[in-house]
């Protein structure tokens, strides 16, 4: 909007000084104005736009969270419960905020798996895809920090357990644990320490959202069809195209939101958080929040392998499950970057997909229920280590292989020649597979 | 259905301001009521309003004597006046900055009830012990700005613009009173 006022617009000689001293304007109309985006994008490319405005959302209700809340481990539970009986709309900030998380991991995760399959990771777009999985560890570690500071017994025991994760560091490991706790258990020190890192992870995040968003402006973005835009009849200027669909899907995505915010807020929420923080008593169960269970099935998963004991190789295979994502674009050896057209990674990928949704569903289940009732011996312990193994399988064995042995289906000669259906061969291209195009062919 | 104008791409152009309108209200209308609930936590939340009013307990209070009491965070002024002080509060001069009657700033002629905060800029008054500086007036003395208060806590001289506030109070009995 600012974009179009460079050209036109009342007021358009201050607009041109500022522009020739310090170039905001033309800048936004380069990268937002006429950004020249694949004229094929479908819904799944909605999704950076969605996630860019929850962390704007979580930030702003964030900061005024902050300024009711003490972070003191007398008073922090209290304090949060002040917000959510006394303070004026104090309790919509904090449901937005609480729910928000939930919804930023629900959008991040879906943005990710639309660039694994859709080959976004592949040359030129390796840094902008690390970049993105640094995003992810950064959310995942300002998200569990902001668990903490409600100082529930989940907040606790959920920092307790965590925490102890560095214990299984050989030699150094419970020194590094006492010093990030500043003491010899988690109390106030640490609440005071995750508060102040609560606080400035985000704008970290936000800096690298910078460098993604400029990495993304140098390459340009994937499509659908994951060939790259060749003339001008393949793009279209981003606004007013791609401005007004991310408006539509965020409007969707809002309707969604709000009914969750303020007709089931504690639909993610686990109700043993709102008993206060006792350090003398463990809750029976310690269930991370649910964008966390995949790893946490991981981490419980692994045994010991050769010299290494199950707490450090549990530890080692969850940070891996993540690290793993950093070299994706060098697993993943195929030429063809969109799933589109590659018929066999279309059914590894669902698989990969359901094995996700799996893990995390082990997550949340005691390690020695059993799975199906009458097979005593398949628990989920063993059904946690199926599925662990067959995480780390996909990445390090399937996707190097898929990549020597598939034949992929013929690329379309262009975005416009597959999107206006001129042009036979490609598979099942056209308008219509344009629009749907995770429905499998 | 004849008077569709028609733009050369064949677009119906009220049919799409219509939709332009209504869309930019909607989005203006849910863009204030989701910046409102932000303005709103900036007021004084309810925990802060249920402490607004306070009882103080007037029987150990001498002739004489001032105490302070403290109300939605600020002093209270609450002084037992002499027969003196009484019949210096009621001499009326003419050239009173902002004039008011004794009557009309207290309940009960030996209780003054004053918000104990100078009208200048907001510092406390001196003039709650009997060895303060009581000003010229006998009433308070502000030491920042140099203003003089009577026994009627009426501004008399110096930079303040009004008299001390009188806040809303009751007598609940005839020994105490409930302030706000």
């Amino acid at each position: 909007m600012s974009a179009n006022s460079i050209e036109t617009g009342a007021g358009g000689g201050l607009v041109k000084w500022i522009d020739s001293r310090l170039p905001i304007f033309s800048y936004m109309q380069k990268e937002y104005g006429e950004y020249p985006a694949p004229r094929n994008f479908n819904y799944w490319w909605n999704f950076g736009a969605l996630a860019m405005f929850l962390l704007v959302t979580m930030i702003v209700t964030g900061l005024w969270l902050a300024m009711q809340y003490t972070p003191h481990v007398d008073l922090a539970f209290a304090s949060v419960q002040r917000i959510m009986r006394d303070v004026n709309s104090g309790w919509f900030i904090r449901l937005v905020h609480v729910n928000g998380a939930s919804f930023f991991f629900i959008v991040v995760y879906i943005h990710l798996f639309r660039g694994m399959y859709y080959g976004s990771f592949k040359a030129p777009r390796e840094l902008l895809w690390m970049l993105g999985v640094v995003i992810l560890l950064l959310m995942m570690a300002t998200s569990f920090m902001g668990y903490v500071l409600p100082w529930g017994q989940l907040s606790f025991w959920g920092a307790t357990v965590i925490t102890n994760l560095f214990s299984a560091i050989p030699l150094v490991g419970d020194a590094v644990v006492t010093w990030l706790w500043g003491g010899f258990t988690v109390a106030n020190p640490t609440l005071n320490r995750f508060y102040a890192l609560h606080f400035l992870l985000p704008f970290l995040i936000v800096g690298v959202v910078g460098l993604h968003v400029v990495a993304l402006h140098v390459t340009g973005s994937n499509n659908p069809l994951g060939i790259e835009p060749k003339s001008k009849q393949d793009t279209v200027p981003f606004h007013p195209y791609y401005t007004i669909k991310d408006s539509f899907g965020l409007g969707v995505f809002l309707v969604i939101f709000a009914i969750v915010v303020f007709f089931a807020p504690d639909f993610f929420s686990e109700p043993e958080n709102y008993e206060r923080a006792d350090f003398l008593k463990t809750p029976e169960e310690i269930v991370p929040e649910w964008y966390f269970l995949p790893f946490f099935a991981i981490l419980r998963a692994v045994p010991a392998i050769w010299f290494i004991e199950a707490k450090l190789a549990g530890v080692i295979a969850m940070f891996a499950s993540i690290f793993v994502l950093f070299v994706l674009p060098w697993l993943d050896t195929a030429k063809v970057r969109s799933g589109k057209f590659r018929p066999i990674f279309r059914w590894f990928f669902w698989i990969f997909i359901a094995n996700v949704l799996v893990l995390g569903y082990v997550g949340g289940k005691p390690p020695n229920e059993t799975v199906f009732e009458g097979i005593e011996s398949f628990d989920f312990l063993a059904l946690g280590r199926i599925t662990t193994a067959w995480y780390f399988i996909h990445f390090l064995v399937v996707l190097p292989l898929l990549g020597r042995f598939e034949r992929p289906l013929p690329l379309p000669e262009s975005i416009s020649a597959a999107v206006l259906g001129t042009q036979k061969g490609g598979g099942p291209v056209g308008s219509g597979a344009a629009a749907k195009p995770m429905e499998k062919a | 259905m004849s008077e569709q104008v028609q733009d050369h791409d064949g677009h119906d152009e009220g049919r799409r301001d219509f939709l332009y309108i209504t869309t930019g209200a909607f989005a203006a209308a849910i863009g204030a009521a989701a910046i409102w609930p932000f303005i709103d936590a900036w007021n004084p939340s309810a925990d802060v309003l249920a402490l607004a009013s306070t009882e103080a307990d007037l029987s150990a209070i001498e002739v004489g004597q001032s105490v302070t009491v403290v109300w939605r965070g600020k002093p209270v002024f609450i002084r037992h006046r002499t027969e003196e002080e009484i019949a210096l509060a009621n001499l009326l001069p003419e050239d009173l900055p902002d004039p008011q009657s004794d009557g009309e700033r207290v309940l009960k002629p030996e209780w003054l009830v004053v918000v104990g905060i100078c009208t200048h800029l907001g510092c406390v008054p001196l003039g709650q012990k009997t060895d303060d500086n009581r000003g010229e007036y006998d009433g308070w003395f502000c030491p920042c700005h140099g203003s003089h208060y009577d026994t009627s806590g009426r501004i008399r001289k110096g930079p303040a613009p009004r008299n001390l506030d009188v806040p809303e109070y009751a007598f609940l009995t005839d020994s105490s009173i409930r302030v706000g």
